[in-house]
């Protein structure tokens, strides 16, 4: 899903034909182009803004509220640490401090061999089994820096395996 | 016959292995030549003891919790397949066990019990009876069902659920709405999420029910991007609702329709208010809207819309099947029904608390909780999400219902209980409160948004001892602010965790540790 793919104006454009019947189209299209490459090149946002008769200030002033969308290609997997109260209580503090070193990234950032980009997220919904990640689209329970440092390496594993 | 093996499927369970244990007793059970079908049901909300697979017996389903891959083996040794009782990770009869059998489960009757996409399953435990009766009965009836049963939104607001299906029931329009609030951006809650993951047909119901009574043939469910599990079962069962019939054109052979679909939000905590929630519906920013006009009248696309959250429209399908009195016949003073409570953060056994209302947070927190995952003792717990008080130890008593907590300064929001030990630091947390309002203000109005980013530096200042004093009145004038001049809760209510951390835990904010 965080897997940057290659694409053309023609296929953003089929992505947006496909969605732009629909009510309120903004946000699934966003998300459609987003699941398919990874994020929201600069030429889709003008294709966008053709498509659903809106201003290309219109369109990057939606991408730009939400946290979700993002305009620049992500690593090949992407690491969300939740940051809120559930998973302060069982130390995400720390766990998102040894994530940024381990990686040698802050937030917003993508290592420089292109494996991993690190986000914050405000809650995954798995209070109960504190504190919580998410890697792609599994997450991840009781994530103690060891937990962290293993679910990282298996990525790479992965990785290497693919490649 | 083979022996029916369950293995939960929701997003604690998978994020504590669930996955690998399914593969793994199937692998061993065809090694060993055993007959078995394993099912992939939804949690029972005992989160702790994920993952928790269960074996039915003749004496009913035998649980076996927290089990790792290293347990497979010594688990079929000890007789998993007959559902022998004496392996380490043996809970025994799930259904007896104390947590679960203390609960009134209504509304999570059917949770962990069932596989969530299976129709089938969802039919033979009364799943489809309330809509089957609503579509018999007027659409006044069932708007009468729901006041009468006493229904008060679930969301956080706890506005009554029949008075407001009645103002859309009332106000004329050719084309109206139901959406349901699946953005669930609480810290600590999770129950919206085990609706949609354990018995996402309860929904579908639900919502089918609210289109018919107040004549609304299109509903959304704006779900949160950050539940990828819930997304994935919710579309499944949408699509096999549809096949059977009970989605459509011809709603369960009434004629009348009502469609549903399911739109993602985008890591946005302001889009859980109910306005904001709608415009980017519409596919604009999430902005909020000043009220009135209400959703009700002037809601989705301009038209009138009843806008409910998971949980209140997850109550009806029971209403309409048992009877509005039924419901209400749980609970206690104006908060009728149950209220599923969710156990978060340090706490040993964390999970869903279907209850009444009327239990005190104390026993909530000891009884069910089993006190702090640590062990050590407990010092604050946030209630109702980041908008909520941290609640020192001498309001512990308060019981649980939403005018109890009022009294007290405190709100009961979407139930989350958020329980944290000695080592936190309060200071920080309080200093928390400010930045996640900085972070997901919509921006629209000054208070709030400027307010925030001051309140953020006011409290640095305050921790590293720079004028503290004057930083300190500072933050109270700043925090009265905030609260008189908001349009909407976000900035309206990010004081109260910080006011209460100024009254209850001054020193840990005063002075940085
Ligand atoms: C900042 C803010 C966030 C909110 N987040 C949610 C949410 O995530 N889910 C929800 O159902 N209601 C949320 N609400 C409440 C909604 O505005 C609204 O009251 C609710 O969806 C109405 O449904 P109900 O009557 O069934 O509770 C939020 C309100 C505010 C002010
Ligand atoms: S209080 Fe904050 S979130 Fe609410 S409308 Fe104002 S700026 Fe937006
Ligand atoms: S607070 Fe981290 S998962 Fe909910």
């Amino acid at each position: 899903m965080s897997l940057a793919k290659d694409w053309t104006q023609a296929s953003i454009q089929t992505i947006i034909d496909g969605l732009k019947h629909k009510p309120g189209a903004m946000l699934p299209i966003l998300h459609a182009i987003q699941d398919e490459i990874g994020y929201i090149p600069e030429t889709a946002v003008a294709q966008i803004a053709e498509s659903l008769l809106q201003t290309r200030a219109e369109v990057h002033g939606v991408i730009s509220f939400y946290h979700h969308f993002r305009t620049t290609p992500p690593g090949k997997h992407l690491i969300q640490i939740c940051r809120a109260e559930a998973c302060q209580a069982m130390g995400c503090r720390s766990l998102e401090q040894h994530a940024k070193e381990s990686l040698g990234i802050d937030y917003h950032q993508t290592t420089a061999n292109r494996e991993f980009s690190l986000e914050a997220v405000y809650c995954l919904g798995n209070c109960a089994t504190a504190p919580s990640i998410r890697i792609d689209d599994d997450i991840h329970g009781r994530v103690s820096l060891d937990r962290f440092d293993a679910l990282v390496s298996r990525h790479r594993q992965n990785m290497k395996e693919v490649s | 016959m083979s022996t029916r093996i369950f293995v939960p499927c929701d997003t604690t369970a998978l994020s504590l292995g669930a996955n690998e244990i399914a593969e793994l007793i199937q692998l061993e059970a065809q090694e060993r030549k055993l007959d078995v079908e394993i099912i992939r049901n939804g949690t029972r909300g005992m989160l702790w003891l994920e993952p928790l697979v269960e074996v039915e017996t003749e004496a009913g389903r035998i649980g076996y919790a927290s089990i790792s891959p290293a347990d497979i083996t010594s688990l079929f040794d000890a007789g998993l397949v007959d559902g022998e009782q004496t392996h380490k990770t043996c809970i025994g009869h799930v259904e007896s066990y104390p947590y679960l059998k203390k609960q009134d489960r209504l509304t999570f009757a059917r949770a962990g019990v069932t596989d969530p996409i299976s129709i089938e399953h969802y039919t033979s435990l009364d799943g489809f009876n309330g809509l089957k009766n609503a579509i018999k009965a007027d659409p006044q009836h069932i708007v009468d069902e729901v006041k009468t049963s006493g229904l008060r939104g679930r969301g956080g607001a706890a506005f009554p659920t029949g008075i407001k299906w009645q103002t859309v029931l009332d106000t004329p329009s050719e084309q109206k709405y139901i959406v349901c609030n699946a953005d669930e951006g609480d810290s600590g809650t999770f129950a919206d999420r085990l609706v949609m993951e354990c018995d996402p047909f309860m929904l579908i119901e639900g919502m089918t029910i609210a289109g018919l009574a107040v004549h609304a043939t299109q509903g959304y469910i704006y779900l949160r991007s950050e539940y990828p599990v819930a997304h994935k079962l919710l579309n499944e069962a949408i699509g096999r609702a549809y096949a059977a019939g009970y989605l459509g054109d011809n709603v369960m052979g009434s004629g009348k329709r009502f469609d549903l679909e399911v739109r993602l939000g985008a890591e946005a905590y302001i889009c859980g208010e109910e306005t904001s929630l709608l415009d980017s519906l519409e596919g604009k920013r999430g902005l909020v809207r000043a009220k009135p006009p209400l959703p009700a009248i002037v809601g989705l696309f301009g038209k009138p819309t009843v806008v409910n959250n998971v949980l209140s429209f997850a109550a009806i399908p029971f209403i309409m099947s048992k009877g509005g009195q039924a419901y209400a016949d749980y609970g206690m003073g104006r908060s009728r029904g149950t209220l599923p409570l969710q156990l978060a953060g340090n706490v040993k056994q964390g999970g869903l608390v279907e209850l009444g209302f009327g239990i005190s947070l104390r026993e909530l927190m000891e009884d069910f909780g089993g006190g702090t995952l640590t062990g050590k003792p407990l010092k604050a717990v946030q209630v109702g999400g980041p908008l909520g008080a941290y609640m020192p130890e001498s309001q512990w008593d308060t019981l649980i219902d939403y005018e109890s907590f009022a009294a007290v300064g405190a709100v009961l929001g979407h139930g989350g209980v958020v329980m944290f030990d000695e080592t936190v630091d309060m200071g920080a947390q309080a200093r928390f409160s400010m930045e996640f309002c900085k972070i997901e203000s919509c921006g629209k109005c000054t208070p709030c948004r400027i307010g925030s980013t001051r309140g953020v530096e006011v409290i640095d200042r305050i921790r590293s001892g720079e004028n503290a004093d004057m930083n300190w009145d500072l933050l109270e004038d700043l925090c009265e602010t905030m609260i008189d001049g908001s349009l909407c809760a976000m900035g309206g209510m990010t004081p109260y965790p910080v006011q209460s951390v100024m009254k209850f835990f001054p020193e840990e904010l005063s002075a940085k540790r």
